[in-house]
């Protein structure tokens, strides 16, 4: 019997999963998955939460609902990974021994990285959205809050979904209008970016849609600490913005376990090749999803793209033949855009987002870095298509590499 | 892209201002466009910036984040922004004769 072991079930590694119990034989393969969580967070619909679209029974479902029969579950925390003895510990003490090793461990916020931001103020006047227990309480607190500064800051890059801060912004000026306290809200958007968006383009066009919602943005902003008592975000060089509310973006990082197993760069995230997806240090070793270096964006678009390039690299590595699929860093993300309205964009390594119609060429439905109602339609239609064909590893009717038919240059 | 002279030396600088080739880099180059950028004199700290960042992106074809710049080059993220006003990354890389970083998507 050969052992798959597959670190992680949320969107990647549930996703993977799927994909390879459906082509790998059963009496051959001993395939098991590792997580020490029971519930499955929908990522995308925390951006909904504090503005009360979604709750949180909106965004879970068990995990278990999404795995196939014949793989074992265990429930367990990774204590090391030790790649040289082709073993995981777990925190439980289960010793895993493996043939091949997919990691798909994820990235989440590290607020402590960052002085004075898990203080005094934490969940008071400062708040996540990249947590169910931070868009919840930031829901609560949106209910009864009268106006003052919002200030949207990003703490660095990477970060999981970068365009989220932006449709934060977009979607808090919608908020307040509908509310009838817009007048009463500055809204500022501080980045350590030079723009309001990583491509140039779509940069240009999303720093647009900030002025036009009379939204003011603050770029090169990197911040060092948070005065609890000034209410004020600092940055390294010692500029200051004050706020009555601040929504962070925290660091984002690998999880700790990647670290206890030196497998990991500054940021916890493992070295992967960026076009097999195959680690960069050992063989039979592949990462997926946002646990990855990959120079593409952490989202879960991103790690659908992938999986179907690992799926086929995995079967070819196993059987000895060369890895002939790649990744080409393909992103396709919904920009909400507030007022029931949306932006699409689709890109890669090397393309950045540009305008057209996709996913049918000159007709669409939706229209890439535009507004439109259509964009939006999608977004909410995407829980459904998430639920139902992406976390069980089904075809969707879109390429794993990005096309160039539809887009205009 | 186009070309420049600097340091009475002819190079080719992409749109941002950044060497096309970093071999074209030499270390009275380096101090011609750290001048450029309002930096009058480079000290030995900031040689040791500059050289962490050459070295790595021979090694790895990115510059490093800052966070890496802090924790191997051992110079505390407060310096660098002392050193490197205005955004250590990329201010850095570009006396150092290498692209703007990437920063990722």
């Amino acid at each position: 019997m050969k052992k798959l072991v597959i670190l992680g079930a949320g969107t990647a590694g549930t996703m993977m999963l799927n994909k390879l119990s459906n082509v790998l034989d059963f009496n051959e393969w001993q395939i098991t998955i590792v997580d020490q969580f029971e519930t499955h967070y929908y990522q995308p619909g925390f951006l909904f939460i504090p503005f009360g679209i979604y709750t949180r029974k909106d965004v879970i479902k068990p995990k278990r609902d999404f795995f196939p029969i014949g793989i074992n579950v265990i429930m367990s925390e990774i204590d090391v990974i030790e790649p040289d003895k082709n073993r995981v510990i777990l925190m439980s003490k289960v010793v895993l021994s493996y043939d091949y090793l997919i990691i798909a461990t994820g990235a989440k916020i590290k607020p402590e990285e960052t002085e004075g931001l898990k203080d005094k103020l934490w969940f008071k006047n400062i708040f996540d959205f990249y947590t169910i227990e931070g868009a919840c309480a930031l829901a609560t607190f949106l209910k009864i809050w009268k106006g003052g500064k919002l200030v949207i800051d990003i703490s660095e890059m990477p970060i999981k979904c970068p365009v989220a801060p932006l449709e934060f912004a977009f979607l808090a000026d919608w908020y307040f209008t509908e509310k009838g306290i817009r007048d009463k809200v500055d809204i500022q958007f501080v980045t350590p970016l030079s723009g309001a968006f990583t491509k140039p383009r779509a940069s240009a066009v999303l720093g647009d849609f900030l002025t036009k919602k009379n939204i003011s943005l603050t770029t090169d902003f990197s911040i060092a600490r948070v005065e609890n008592e000034t209410k004020e975000i600092v940055s390294w060089d010692e500029n200051k913005i004050p706020f009555d509310l601040l929504v962070t973006i925290p660091t984002n990082m690998g999880d700790e376990s990647i670290a206890r197993s030196g497998m990991g760069d500054e940021f916890n995230f493992i070295p992967t090749d960026k076009s097999s997806l195959r680690s960069l240090n050992f063989e039979n070793i592949f990462g997926i999803g946002d646990a990855t270096d990959l120079p593409s964006s952490k989202a879960g678009s991103v790690a659908h793209f992938q999986a179907d390039i690992l799926t086929e690299n995995f079967l070819a590595a196993v059987e000895n033949r060369d890895m002939t699929a790649k990744f080409d860093g393909h992103a396709n993300c919904f920009i909400e855009s507030g007022f029931g309205k949306g932006i699409l964009i689709d890109f890669n390594y090397d393309t950045e987002p540009l305008p057209g119609k996709f996913p049918l060429p000159g007709i669409g439905p939706f229209s890439l870095l535009e507004e439109t109602k259509m964009n939006h339609y999608g977004k909410l239609m995407f829980r459904w298509t998430y639920w139902n064909f992406l976390l069980k590893g089904l075809e969707l009717p879109i390429e794993s590499n990005m096309s160039m038919a539809g887009k205009r240059l | 892209m186009s070309t420049t002279e600097i340091a009475g030396k002819t190079v080719e600088i992409d749109a941002d201002g950044h060497l096309v080739n970093m071999n074209d880099w030499d270390e009275n180059l380096a101090s011609e466009i750290a001048k450029l950028e309002g930096i009058s004199r480079l000290t030995e700290r900031h040689w040791l910036v500059i050289n962490f960042m050459r070295q790595v992106f021979k090694e790895k074809g990115d510059a490093p984040s800052i966070r890496r710049l802090t924790k191997e080059s051992g110079v505390p993220t407060k310096e660098l922004y002392e050193l490197f006003p205005m955004g250590p990354a990329k201010k850095a890389a570009k006396i150092a004769g290498l692209p703007k970083p990437k920063g990722c998507i």
